[in-house]
Order: C-alpha cells, then sequence, then structure tokens
C-alpha cells in the first residue's frame, strides 16, 4: 500500500525480505545499512532474541533519491523466519507493496525454503494479493559456502524448486559478503516503483502525477 | 491499495494535528498508518527517528490487537506509555489510522484525550474518502 504525499512530493513503499529462519534477511539489511551513508537511511531496528533470531521484525528506512520530481522512499522490513511466528509474519505483511524472497541454498535447507515461499503466497492471499503479481524478486543466498565445502544447491534446481511458476528475477548472493545485496535492492526497488505508477495511471490518480513530470 | 493524500488534505490533517497539539500543549502529533508509513506529522519529534517510530507504532499495535483477540476483545482503542521524562498516547482513528501523541508532565492524559476528541470528527471526514477511493 504505498503512501502518495503530493504535499510533500514523496512516494513511500513497503518491501519485505521473507523466507525461512537463518536464511539471511537481517543480513541483508545489515549489509544495506552499513553501506549506505547517513543522509539517506534512518536508523535500523530489530526486534530481536538473544539468540539473534529476529522475534519480530528488522526495519531500515531508505530514500531512493527522485524519480520524475518524487522523492522515493522505501522501507524495509524482515520477517520472522521461525514456522510458529507466522502471526507476527501476517502482521509485517500488511501494506506490502514488494517482497523479496530470500532462498537458503544449503542442500539442508530445501524443504524449508519450499515451505516458505508456500507460507508466502498464503499469507499474502489472505490480504488480497496474489504471488503471481505482487512485484517479487528471488534472491539465492549463502552462495559463498560452495567454496567452504558446504553442500549447496545448483541455482537451477532452487530455480525449479521455488521459480519456476513465477518466473520472477533472480539474484545470486552471498549477503555477509554483500554480493548481490544490492542488485536485488535495486530490482525490487525498480518493479516497486513501476507497480506503484501502473496502479496509479489505471486507477485514474494519475492527474497531479502529470502535474508534477509523470512518474 | 494505496493512500494518496492531496496538498490539500494534507494540510487539512496538519491543521487538525496542530489544533492538538495548541489545546493540550503536548510535544508531538503524529499520524501513522496501521502498516507503518508515516502520513503526517506536527510539534517538536527533536532528533527521533520518526520512520522508526512509525514502524514501530504500527507493530505495537498490531501486537496488542492479538492480544486483544487472544483475550476475546475486539481490539484496544487506545494504549499509553508512561516514561520518566515523556509518555505517549496511541488513539485508533477509524480503521486504518493511529494518531499518536507524545506529551510531558507540562500537560496531562485527560487534557490530550479531550483534545482529540474534538478534533476526532473532522479528521475522519478528511480521511474517510481517501479509504473510499481505494475501492
Amino acid at each position: 500500500m504505498p503512501f502518495i504525499n503530493f504535499s510533500k512530493d514523496e512516494i513511500q513503499c513497503k518491501i519485505v525480505y521473507y523466507g525461512c529462519g537463518f536464511c539471511g534477511k537481517t543480513t541483508n539489511l545489515l549489509y544495506i545499512y552499513k553501506k549506505t551513508q547517513d543522509d539517506v537511511r534512518g536508523r535500523m531496528v530489530s526486534i530481536d532474541t538473544d539468540g539473534d533470531r529476529t522475534i519480530f521484525f528488522d526495519f531500515l528506512s531508505l530514500n531512493l533519491g527522485k524519480i520524475r520530481g518524487f522523492d522515493i522512499r522505501v522501507q524495509l522490513y524482515t520477517v520472522p523466519g521461525q514456522v510458529h511466528y507466522d502471526a507476527t509474519r501476517k502482521l509485517v505483511l500488511k501494506g506490502v507493496d514488494g517482497v523479496v524472497f530470500v532462498a537458503d541454498s544449503l542442500k539442508t535447507q530445501r524443504e524449508k525454503n519450499i515451505e516458505s515461499l508456500i507460507n508466502l503466497a498464503k499469507n499474502l492471499a489472505e490480504k488480497r494479493l496474489s504471488i503471481r503479481t505482487i512485484p517479487l524478486v528471488m534472491q539465492y543466498n549463502k552462495r559463498d559456502l560452495e567454496a567452504e565445502g558446504a553442500e549447496i544447491l545448483p541455482v537451477d534446481v532452487l530455480e525449479k524448486d521455488l521459480n519456476s511458476m513465477l518466473k520472477a528475477p533472480n539474484f545470486n548472493a552471498s549477503a555477509i559478503k554483500g554480493e548481490g545485496v544490492f542488485e536485488t535492492l535495486r530490482e525490487i526497488s525498480k518493479l516497486v516503483v513501476k507497480d506503484v505508477s501502473k496502479k496509479i495511471l489505471l486507477e485514474g490518480k494519475g492527474r497531479s502525477l502529470t502535474g508534477a513530470g509523470g512518474l | 491499495m494505496d493512500i494518496i493524500l492531496s496538498e490539500q488534505d494534507v494540510q487539512r490533517i496538519d491543521a487538525c494535528l496542530t489544533k492538538v497539539l495548541n489545546k493540550s500543549a503536548a510535544v508531538s502529533a503524529f499520524l501513522i498508518d496501521r502498516s507503518g508509513q508515516l502520513i503526517a506529522n506536527c510539534g517538536s519529534p527533536s532528533t527521533l527517528d520518526v520512520s522508526a517510530f512509525s514502524a514501530l507504532t504500527a507493530a505495537n499495535f498490531g501486537a496488542t490487537s492479538e492480544i486483544a483477540k487472544l483475550l476475546g476483545e475486539q481490539e484496544f482503542n487506545l494504549l499509553f506509555h508512561k516514561g520518566q521524562n515523556e509518555n505517549v498516547y496511541f488513539s485508533v482513528v477509524g480503521e486504518n489510522m493511529i494518531m499518536v501523541i507524545v506529551f510531558d508532565d507540562r500537560t496531562t492524559l485527560g487534557l490530550v484525550r479531550l483534545s482529540i476528541n474534538m478534533i476526532m470528527d473532522e479528521l475522519l471526514q478528511i480521511l474517510s474518502p481517501v479509504y473510499q477511493d481505494k475501492g
């Protein structure tokens, strides 16, 4: 649910990083936080347990700059990955404009990735959103672990498991090293802004947008 | 579902928040969407990160709503947190918004609540077409 403020010429969007426990959602946000300047981001808020597991969410607000005269602000959230925090995931998904699905490349996590994606589809459907139409980016995380001898799933297996129907843009990543983190963020931001502008124009609410140069 | 506010809507909302502050002598006032988006704010939030504040407010309300449901209540429509120097009062506005007032010992909770009640109808009048527009 984007918020368009014509008084400030500002668009705010909500992007949620989704995925199973320990797949690297928080690590994505932490990397973005560390690599961006103070003037384009707010503080990073984390509600987690002593064991560094997200209990509610992480939050980071970013200013992406101007598009046709509008300041684009995105709010990045993560959800808790563990199965029993489903109520919390539903709360965080409220008003979501785009999703990054972070898949854990470890072979042992194969089932958990699939379960998490099904859970995402179900929770979106409860909010009358479709996983097939919402802006979505797949991130195959922890690709670096192969070099350390861990058994990881080949990308084509992850694609078949998670993305054969959805055909979402996908990125290989090592969030801990920062590889693929900004590529993922750039793609989801682009998709969300495009989706928001399309919806506004379709709904015939673009009158003032046109006045400001159009999206 | 989009929230689109014209310049005129924003000015009217700002005027409502200013009225609350003037009547109650509170420090700052915020209008926040339940998904965590800051819609408007006025007063002196000093160094407060308003985006993080809005996200946490929505989460706070979301969590409290779930507690209400567990207790068989439909919702708790107000929350109050008391601090050593500043206090925060949260109140639902219609189905989709939350008003948050930060105040200190120069005023009272009663006066804050009274000030909000005085502008609530006007605020709902401004907001209801915004949400109806979404279809």
